[in-house]
């Protein structure tokens, strides 16, 4: 279903940059196109490829988080207004069809992260929680929706988005095609710095445990080891057992890198830190960017701040 | 054998440490204040002050962020005000204490509820729910101990007044003392120990570990003074079974001290030494009189 509605988003979107190119240059200065959008990362994205012809609408905003998203009447309005609608997909926001369908939005929703290849969700032992578990809390079925933190990935969204933008405004699909290409650039340049930062840090030291399971993609793109107490979803509580676990792994392994991540408990790294000696790292961003003016304001500083992070904390034990 | 399923686990981790003194300090203050909780009838009004304090904490959360003064201080203020509001009304009005209790911790857990979504991210409440007795730290820990430590003075110097005001309360006037001031004080131990209890195990949790203990103690002594030490005794029982619970068998620590608890109370409630299922309708000690 999901490869159907791609292809559909793909015929619209060359039909639409055949009719834009056609399209007298002089109509212009049209009303924004209204867009919503599920995240506030994917939001920068849409924002990066739409420019001024897009007004976007990011319904979980900065440090909100997506898993535990609760709707509001004015978002199920936003959404009945806009043309289109963007969602990461992979079971990111279970609570979207339900919202757009009790909006009753018409428009088109582009999934952003179709034609990535999807990864399934880290079962990872060490830190010891048992598969039934997993499965009773796990809303996102197996698969690991946080696609956007490998940037090769965020090149097939910016496909998606631009399609997506082109098919709901055809008039504007060159500028979309102007800026996205721009916005590509920035991308690979940024996964070239990535892998040169990364390479830095001697393999064996590049472990790294986080409140958060959300770097999966990360981990498999650039060769960064994660290892968290707390499964994939925020609401998981912790058992003894499993922070007793971790510890003996910091312990073993020699972990230097520990890191609070921008929503789970704060305190209970701060505590494995104090027990390991290890001293915890600035906040990573995984699912939200950060503030207007924060560390993270937008996907691109985002990664940057992370990788910044992650280096000097897995170099930490050597220097 | 026994030793690595009972001493090892605290032997090896400090956060183990930790949260078994943590909730050890907390068995020694909410019991008592338990006890007479489920004297003067108000077993529910523990449970009706957890909610109260859980929008104060909030709000020290959304000016302070993840402080622990803050969230103190607020959920001290806020679970007092309700108590204070509560009684005020109780003694002007026809209204009765456990119904004006009723109005006042949902309008002030409404309250906390709308500030945390409008000024905070939606996940600083679950942050605000659920604490867990696993990250408990020094600054949390001495908080833990003090109020305990306080709570069990308290008692002491209002413990004869306090009790006779729960039997006997036109007694206590015609001797000359002011009852109200007697409960006041209590209610502020009360909403102290739910701080104190919110700081370890969350909110919700945290009432778990106040009346289980208490109604279980019922079961086992006679008297006040006896069934507040049995209470202690049992909450501490369930803290530290709870924490080996969730250590072996990986279950979340807040819910495993507080289900070891309902446990104990179950089997009190099955053959404790006095008015349990056991005594009534097996009386075997008839036989032996």
């Amino acid at each position: 279903m999901r490869s159907g509605m791609l292809f559909r988003c793909e015929a619209a979107g060359l039909a639409a940059l055949a009719l834009g190119l056609a399209a007298p240059a002089f109509a212009q200065a049209p009303p924004p196109v209204k867009a919503v959008v599920s995240f506030s990362i994917l939001g920068d994205m849409v924002r990066a490829v739409g420019g001024a012809r897009v007004a976007v609408t990011t319904l979980v905003g900065p440090d909100g988080d997506a898993h535990v998203f609760q709707p509001a009447p004015g978002d199920a309005r936003a959404v009945a207004d806009a043309k289109v609608v963007f969602v990461n997909g992979l079971g990111f926001e279970g609570w979207m069809e339900r919202l757009a369908q009790s909006a009753g939005f018409k428009g088109v929703t582009v999934v952003a992260s179709s034609g990535v290849r999807p990864q399934k969700m880290k079962d990872d032992d060490d830190h010891g929680h048992t598969k039934a578990k997993d499965a009773g809390r796990d809303d996102h079925g197996k698969l690991d929706p946080h696609a956007w933190q490998d940037l090769r990935n965020a090149l097939v969204y910016v496909d998606n988005i631009e399609k997506g933008l082109g098919a709901a405004d055809p008039a504007g699909a060159v500028a979309y095609g102007a800026n996205a290409a721009a916005y590509r650039k920035q991308l690979q340049e940024l996964d070239a710095w990535v892998r040169a930062e990364i390479a830095q840090v001697p393999e064996p030291k590049r472990k790294v445990i986080t409140s958060h399971d959300a770097f999966g993609y990360f981990a498999s793109a650039y060769g960064v080891r994660f290892l968290a107490p707390v499964g994939v979803s925020t609401d998981a509580e912790p058992s003894a057992k499993g922070v007793a676990a971790l510890i003996r792994q910091v312990k073993r392994e020699k972990i230097t890198a520990l890191f609070v991540e921008n929503i789970t408990n704060p305190k209970l790294i701060e505590q494995i830190g104090k027990e390991t000696g290890v001293r915890p790292g600035p906040r990573l961003f995984s699912d939200a960017l950060s503030k207007p003016g924060g560390p993270a304001d937008s996907y691109l500083k985002m990664f940057r701040h992370n990788v910044g992070a992650l280096k000097a904390a897995m170099l930490g034990g050597t220097s | 054998m026994i030793y690595d399923f009972l001493v090892a686990p605290f032997a090896e981790f400090a956060f183990m440490r930790r949260a078994l003194v943590a909730a050890l300090a907390l068995a020694m203050g909410c019991g008592p204040v338990g006890v007479i909780l489920v004297l003067r009838r108000m077993s529910l009004v523990g449970d009706a002050m957890s909610h109260a304090v859980l929008p104060g904490a909030a709000v020290g959360f959304v000016i302070a962020g993840l402080s622990l003064f803050w969230m103190s201080l607020g959920g001290f203020v806020a679970g007092l005000l309700v108590a204070v509001l509560s009684g005020l009304v109780a003694r002007v009005t026809a209204l009765r204490e456990d119904a004006s209790f009723a109005a006042f911790y949902l309008i002030a857990l409404a309250t906390g509820v709308a500030l945390v979504s409008t000024r905070g991210s939606n996940v600083d409440l679950m942050r605000v729910l659920f604490g867990t007795v696993l990250a408990v730290d020094d600054a949390a820990l001495l908080l833990v101990a003090g109020i305990s430590t306080l709570t069990l003075l308290v008692l002491a110097a209002i413990y004869r007044p306090l009790v006779i005001e729960c039997f006997d309360p036109g007694f206590l006037n015609a001797a000359g003392a002011r009852g109200g001031l007697y409960h006041v004080a209590f209610m502020v131990l009360v909403v102290l120990n739910l701080v104190a209890g919110f700081q370890a195990m969350g909110t919700l949790m945290a009432v778990g570990m106040m009346m289980l203990p208490a109604t279980a103690a019922r079961f086992w002594a006679r008297g006040v003074w006896p069934t507040c030490v049995a209470a202690v005794g049992l909450g501490s029982g369930a803290g530290a079974a709870g924490l080996l619970l969730s250590f072996h068998l990986n279950l979340p620590s807040g819910p495993a001290i507080v289900l070891t608890a309902g446990a104990l109370y179950l089997a009190s409630l099955a053959v404790g030494r006095y008015d349990s299922l056991m005594t009534r309708y097996l009386p075997r000690t008839h036989l032996r009189a």
